[in-house]
């Protein structure tokens, strides 16, 4: 056992020679794939070790504030402006997009499929009651969803039994809406990714308001000193560059395109 | 040749247990000429006067104090308990112990644990796991761990209670001599002729008091007291 | 039962073929739990045995205290020990979050009352047993312990393999903690809750039987030194 403790410490102590820094990203960047299409480049041309904390979008901001983390890559636009508003980061940075898609069962009984707007689908399942799985985690895409019933009038707190707040991670959220046969809202790329689907099906996407825009957000060296910068910035450098926007969007999974690449250079 | 010496001075010795008195209030000035033998029928408080003395037993009230100094401390004093206590390891390991607590080096102990093992016949025993032997051979390996200390002042409650005739008259032998080697004994038993044999003075006890107390040859062919002379009698007492 | 089957064929092809990620979180796992299980072990067991040889005026109260800690659910530690380690939290200067010794810390917290405990439980028997003859042989507090704690290692090594087997099997704290941070933090547990966030049953239900298998394992090869350990004794 004490060797065990020796040769724990002696992994420690190595483990901090190489250059890294700790990234706060959505579950959704790791649940695509991307993360590991992305990272292992990144450390073959850079030798930058990037550690990512797959969390969700408000425990990623949480990170942030705390200093626990080096930068963040986040999509909740108004939570990201006031993360900046607030200094804990100099800049939001936009890089990619990708876009949400609603799910359910293949029998589709609310009828969403030929909905022409998201106004619409948000209609039809309410007042069918279907079971609907939100995250209630106060993730990004948890944001995103109410903001969704909010902007078609309806107010979550009102819903019956039929609504369920399960506060959980994307993964979660949708193990527990394959079990139930639910609608859900899910970012595309966990939805490709996921592998226990049953009777789930992609029923609408596309409408414009389900769109994602992925920010990536240094902290601070003002509010936290000891915030590796000079790893944050290679890293921002990189993630802009045509190298990352080939990678990015040539990202498929089942032949479909998951991320778009913005930023700006 | 034997005379008795004063030896320890209890005052107000008190012993009580769920609010009843079980020993005392005992006031007495305790004399030994050496050999010390406590007799008493069963819940007389033998047990607890020893105790009490050794001080493993919580006083309720009173006080013991040694008269000689070299006699006072728990380090001068061995006990062998009625229940003989054996730690969950092997007869050898048993023996060592208290040497070890002493700091004795390794192959002290090991020629003094040779030593003893011979003496109280548990070589055949040795690497046995002491929890696991016989009623008698643990009284043994009791007496031994008591005497591998080579105490000043030696406790033993009825160190011959699960022994044969053979085994006992082995450990009577051992205890003279120790004895006659200086050591102090103050010893329980039930058997008379055991007492009569071993005694160099008598402390006889009854519901908690020291009722008699005297030179052996004194107290048995003339006992002061009724309760005392139909005791050795065999007859029952109350 | 398809899906168990589907784990349990998963599980033999990561072990087979001696998936690298496997060996090394199952590394790290161990490595975790195994130092938590040295520090907690050298913290509970003098404290669980001390506690019952002394009489003082608190016992109670800090007995009730241990068996409540005991009941902590691990979450709870893992936010505690996370706030303490936090950048903006007291000890953020040192740099522990999201490492591994931090899990250790985390851990060491979830499992030393549990050990004290049953420590303490086992000890109040042996002590009853031994109590006359420690005191009569003259012994000092440190004897005492280092003696109980000696002849009642069986008891223990029962409470060591209760903390080794919370600590391996925990989530929660090492998750908040630790981050499951890909070749730094990840352990076992938390790679399970991974891939069954990601729906991937059949590779998190492989990973389960790796933890089963090597709770297991650690169990019998501790079991079996005691016992080679007894045998010249007993
Ligand atoms: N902890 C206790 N609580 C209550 N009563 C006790 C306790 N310990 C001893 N006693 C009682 O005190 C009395 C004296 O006990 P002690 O053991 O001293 O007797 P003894 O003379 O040694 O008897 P024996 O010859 O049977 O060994 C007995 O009646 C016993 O039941
Ligand atoms: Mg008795």
């Amino acid at each position: 056992m004490i060797r065990a403790l020796t040769l724990f410490l002696c992994l420690i102590g190595t483990a901090a020679l190489s250059e890294s820094m700790k990234l706060a990203v959505t579950t959704s960047f790791h649940n695509s794939g991307l993360s590991d299409v992305l990272l292992p480049v990144l450390l073959e041309e850079t030798g930058l070790e990037v550690q990512l904390l797959i969390v969700g979008t408000g425990q990623a901001l949480r990170l942030g504030r705390a200093g626990d983390v080096d930068a963040i890559l986040v999509h909740s636009r108004a939570d990201e402006d006031v993360f900046v508003a607030e200094g804990f980061a100099p800049y939001r940075r936009e890089i990619m997009y990708n876009d949400f898609v609603f799910i359910g069962p293949s029998s589709d009984p609310a009828g969403i499929a030929n909905a022409a707007s998201i106004e619409q689908v948000l209609n039809r399942i309410a007042i069918e009651k279907a079971l609907f799985v939100s995250r209630g985690d106060d993730s990004g895409t948890h944001k995103k969803e109410r903001a969704l019933w909010q902007a078609a009038a309806l107010d979550t707190e009102t819903f019956g039994a039929w609504y369920k707040a399960v506060g959980s991670g994307m993964g979660a959220s949708l193990n527990t809406a394959s079990a139930l046969n639910a609608y859900i809202l899910a970012d595309r790329a966990s939805w490709l990714n996921f592998r226990n689907k049953s009777d789930l099906k992609l029923l609408s996407s596309r409408h414009p308001e389900l769109f994602n825009q992925y920010a990536y957000l240094p902290i601070n060296p003002d509010k936290h000193p000891h915030v590796n910068v000079e790893a944050s910035q290679l890293f921002e450098n990189w993630l802009t560059s045509s190298r990352s926007e080939h990678l990015i969007n040539a990202h498929r999974i089942n032949d479909e395109a998951l991320f778009v690449f913005n930023a700006s250079k | 040749m034997v005379a008795l010496v004063p030896i320890a001075t209890l005052k107000d010795v008190t012993v009580k247990r769920r609010g009843k008195t079980i020993l005392g209030p005992i006031s007495h000035g305790l004399e030994s000429a050496g050999f010390t033998i406590v007799l008493g029928p069963n819940g007389a408080g033998k047990t607890t006067l020893l105790n009490a003395l050794h001080g493993v037993e919580r006083l309720s009230d009173g006080s013991v104090t040694w008269t000689s100094p070299d006699h006072a401390s728990y380090k001068d004093q061995a006990f062998v308990f009625q229940r003989p206590i054996m730690l969950r390891r092997t007869v050898r390991q048993n023996l060592a112990y208290p040497l070890q607590l002493l700091g004795h080096n390794k192959n002290e102990i090991e020629t003094e644990v040779m030593d003893w093992v011979g003496r109280v016949g548990l070589n055949g025993v040795l690497d046995h796991f002491a929890p696991r032997l016989s009623g008698g051979e643990k009284q043994k390996l009791a007496l031994a761990r008591a005497l591998i200390q080579k105490p000043k002042v030696l406790f033993l409650d009825e160190p011959c209670a699960n022994l044969d005739g053979r085994s006992t008259r082995e450990i009577e032998t051992v205890l003279s001599e120790v004895n006659t080697a200086g050591t102090s004994v103050i010893m329980t038993t039930h058997d008379l002729g055991q007492a009569r044999r071993l005694a160099s003075d008598v402390v006889f006890l009854l519901n908690g008091q020291i009722h008699e107390t005297g030179l052996a040859p004194h107290v048995f062919e003339a006992p002061k007291t009724p309760e005392a002379k139909a005791f050795f009698q065999g007859d029952i007492v109350e | 039962m398809n899906e168990i089957w589907a784990g349990l064929l998963a599980a033999f092809h990561l072990i087979v073929t001696l998936d690298g990620d496997l060996v090394e979180i199952t590394l790290r796992s161990l490595q975790v739990s195994l130092s938590a299980l040295v520090i907690a072990s050298a913290l509970a067991l003098p404290f669980g045995t001390w506690l019952a040889i002394r009489r003082f005026r608190f016992r109670r109260a800090t007995i009730a205290t241990l068996n409540a800690l005991m009941g902590l659910p691990p979450v709870v530690v893992g936010l505690i020990v996370y706030l303490l380690l936090s950048r903006s939290g007291p000890f953020g200067v040192l740099g522990l979050l999201f490492t591994p010794t931090a899990m250790i810390i985390a851990q060491v917290v979830i499992i030393t009352p549990l050990i004290a405990s049953i420590t303490h439980q086992a000890m109040r028997e042996l002590w009853a047993e031994y109590h006359d003859l420690l005191i009569s042989l003259n012994t000092s507090n440190r004897q005492r312990v280092l003696t109980l704690i000696w002849d009642g290692r069986r008891a223990l090594l029962t409470g060591a393999l209760a903390g080794f087997g919370r600590a391996i099997g925990e989530v929660g704290a090492i998750m908040i903690v630790g981050g499951n941070i890909d070749n730094a933090t990840r352990v076992l547990t938390t790679a399970i809750a991974l891939e069954t966030g990601k729906g991937n049953f059949a590779l998190a239900l492989g990973l389960g039987f790796v933890l089963i298998a090597l709770a297991l394992l650690v169990n019998f090869a501790i079991h079996a030194l005691s016992r080679t350990e007894r045998h010249s004794t007993w």
